[in-house]
């Protein structure tokens, strides 16, 4: 696993300094920049959100952003306003969006979590989840859930379980099986493990 | 094989472009720092002055303001329902400072495009290269007989959040139970199209809990308004908004909404074909763009012509106006619109001052509106600009409203979102 993030990182490199030597030609139309800078209003300066709920998208793994923004515009994934505003979109424009978050540092911020949940969390996330979501769930290619906003972690899970949104089967596999060993404390659990970390 | 210019190889960098452009021409930054001049200090002018630092810390950027601390209007509605106070949506410029932007508090007199200066009260007048326009809207006063700024201290506009809002709470929590308050909508353009009908929710959100028997009248001289297919749908619900228990109701301008005058002794309001009397009355009158932009003969009828791709005034140049004061359809005056224009405004001074084009602009608006302490809803759209038509154009297929059929779940969450839309618009324009 941790091979294949090198590689995926060494070809993302790669892939950025491509485009940073390519000519100008492609380039009609609003730059990356200025695009990511619209996003700011809810995501926060440079993609860090300082809450409560809107998720930050700083550091996020080019695939993951290209990926969950064509969900929302083909209405595949649940949102409130995303799918909306996805549609505004080129394909080049969300590629370019991507690429300047995944340059963006991820700024964190303390939130308020309960620390025996923190503790089940921790443990469920080692059995579980750190196989694909690695270093407690640090930004890469599954992802970004260490850190992101406690509200906005629990309404992606509550879409997943109740099939608002396209629910990998091995994630399922997973979830299920923490569900099956802790109940109901497993969700919030997890949660506030991934909300503990800043 | 393409050439690569000095230009085209700046403009691909993205990121990069900041760190090149000061490597590549460090005496030319430091023998002459470009300076701009920003007025007001709200959306328009606190984002337009954090971006310009972001994007060349080489600017020199002063962003005068008469107020020493910034309440938002956006939120202001949740006060009057008692959610938050207004310590809670004031803020102060100290964030601003750190990014390097010199703050002056003081009364901007006028500003001068032959002398490239901004006058001052006190502080005397200082030289731009460039000047960011942002001085929001003010009030048609003589619209409403008998409404000015001293009879607005006890029969409030609050449409600048601030000692009004505070004064308008108060008067709704002292009245009586089976007591009446009137909003007076002002007609299009206003800033903030959705506001007042977010106002009279927040209202019912009060009276709902503490008087139930309280009645929420608005009188519009539109005969439409934003979201209000969602607004009528949030109300019935909430409010019983359409039964005769309703605790909103709403006279558009074919049913006399449209008010001439007001008695301020009686709290009486004539309109068009009956008149009206309220325990507690708001009046947000009629809007143009604000004093300086008069001033400094920035506007044409009622508001600021600029070049839709710089936000440059059409009428003076080097001189950039912002926010709810431009001429900027199709975009709404909100919080987002000005705060997405500041961005484009700022990427187009700085790639002026590197002897640069402005590349093209892209503009969003987001905007929620509050109608229970588990009911929210918005309006969202992408924006491009049609060269031609000097026109902001909504993309098509995109943007839109909350569904009409959102369920419970979606409606709670969208009042998350909105208070994660306040929290991120503040930090993005002061943080």
């Amino acid at each position: 696993m941790r091979n294949e993030t090198m590689i995926k990182k060494a070809r993302n490199l790669l892939l950025a300094l491509l485009l940073a030597l390519l000519p100008i030609a492609a380039q009609s139309g609003p730059s990356g920049q200025a695009l990511a800078f619209t996003c700011a209003g809810c995501h926060g300066t440079d993609g860090s959100s300082v809450g409560p709920s809107s998720p930050s998208i700083a550091a996020m793994d080019p695939d993951v952003f290209i990926d969950a923004m064509d969900a929302y515009k083909r209405d595949q994934r649940n949102s409130t306003i995303m799918n909306r505003i996805a549609k505004g979109y080129t394909d080049e424009q969300i590629k370019a969006m991507a690429w300047f978050f995944a340059k963006q540092k991820l700024r964190l911020h303390v939130q308020k979590t309960d620390q025996q949940l923190v503790e089940l969390g921790k443990q469920l996330h080692d059995t579980h989840c750190e196989k694909c979501h690695e270093e407690g769930g640090r930004a890469g290619d599954s992802g970004t859930l260490a850190g992101q906003w406690i509200p906005y972690l629990d309404f992606s899970m509550q879409d997943f379980i109740e099939g608002r949104r396209p629910y990998p089967r091995k994630m399922k596999r997973k979830v299920d099986a923490a569900i099956e060993e802790q109940g109901e404390q497993a969700m919030p659990a997890l949660i506030h493990y991934y909300g503990s970390k800043h | 094989m393409n050439k690569i210019n000095r230009r085209d190889f700046i403009r691909v960098g993205g990121g990069l472009t900041l760190a090149g452009s000061s490597l590549l021409f460090p005496t030319l930054a430091l023998a002459n720092s470009p300076r701009v001049v920003i007025v007001g200090g709200g959306v328009g002018g606190s984002t337009a002055a954090k971006y310009l630092r972001k994007l060349n810390p080489d600017v020199k950027v002063t962003l005068i303001e008469a107020n020493k601390n910034y309440t938002s209007c956006f939120m202001s509605n949740e006060v009057l329902s008692g959610d938050r106070t207004i310590d809670s949506i004031t803020f102060d410029y100290e964030g601003l400072k750190g990014y390097g932007v010199d703050i002056v508090i003081d009364r901007v007199t006028a500003i001068e495009p032959d002398k490239k200066q901004v006058a001052t009260v006190e502080s005397g007048s200082f030289d731009y290269d460039a000047c960011v326009v942002s001085p929001g809207v003010d009030f048609k006063w003589e619209a409403i007989e008998g409404y000015n700024p001293e009879v607005a201290e006890t029969i409030p506009h609050a449409w600048y959040a601030g000692p009004q809002t505070v004064t308008l709470r108060k008067q709704i929590e002292s009245m009586p139970e089976g007591g009446k308050v009137i909003i007076v909508a002002p007609p299009n353009p206003f800033k903030c199209p959705p506001g007042p009908y977010e106002r009279a929710a927040q209202i019912a959100m009060y009276c709902k809990h503490h008087k139930p028997k309280a009645k929420i009248l608005i009188l519009d001289p539109k005969d439409a308004f934003s979201k209000q297919g969602l607004f009528r749908q949030g109300w019935s619900k909430l409010y019983g908004f359409g039964t005769e228990n309703a605790m909103i109701e709403w006279v558009g301008a074919a049913g006399g909404g449209t008010v001439e005058e007001i008695d301020p002794s009686t709290r009486t309001l004539q309109a068009e074909i009956e008149e009206f009397t309220a325990d507690v009355i708001n009046i947000i009158p009629p809007q143009k763009a604000g004093k300086v932009a008069f001033a400094s003969n920035l506007v044409e009828g009622d508001w600021c012509p600029v070049n839709k791709r710089t936000f440059e005034s059409s009428l003076h140049p080097d001189i950039y106006v912002l926010g709810d004061a431009s001429s900027a359809a199709k975009m709404p005056k909100s919080a987002y619109a000005a705060n997405s224009q500041a961005k484009v405004a700022a990427a187009a001074i700085v790639a002026k001052f590197n002897g640069m084009d402005p590349g093209d602009p892209t503009f969003v608006n987001t905007c929620y509106s509050i109608l229970g302490e588990e009911h929210g809803i918005s309006v969202a759209a992408v924006y491009t600009l049609d060269e031609a038509s000097n026109t902001i154009l909504p993309i098509k297929g995109a943007g839109g409203l909350s569904p009409m059929d959102a369920s419970a779940e979606q409606r709670k969450r969208e009042v998350s979102y909105a208070h994660s839309w306040f929290k991120n618009v503040i930090n993005d324009m002061l943080g």
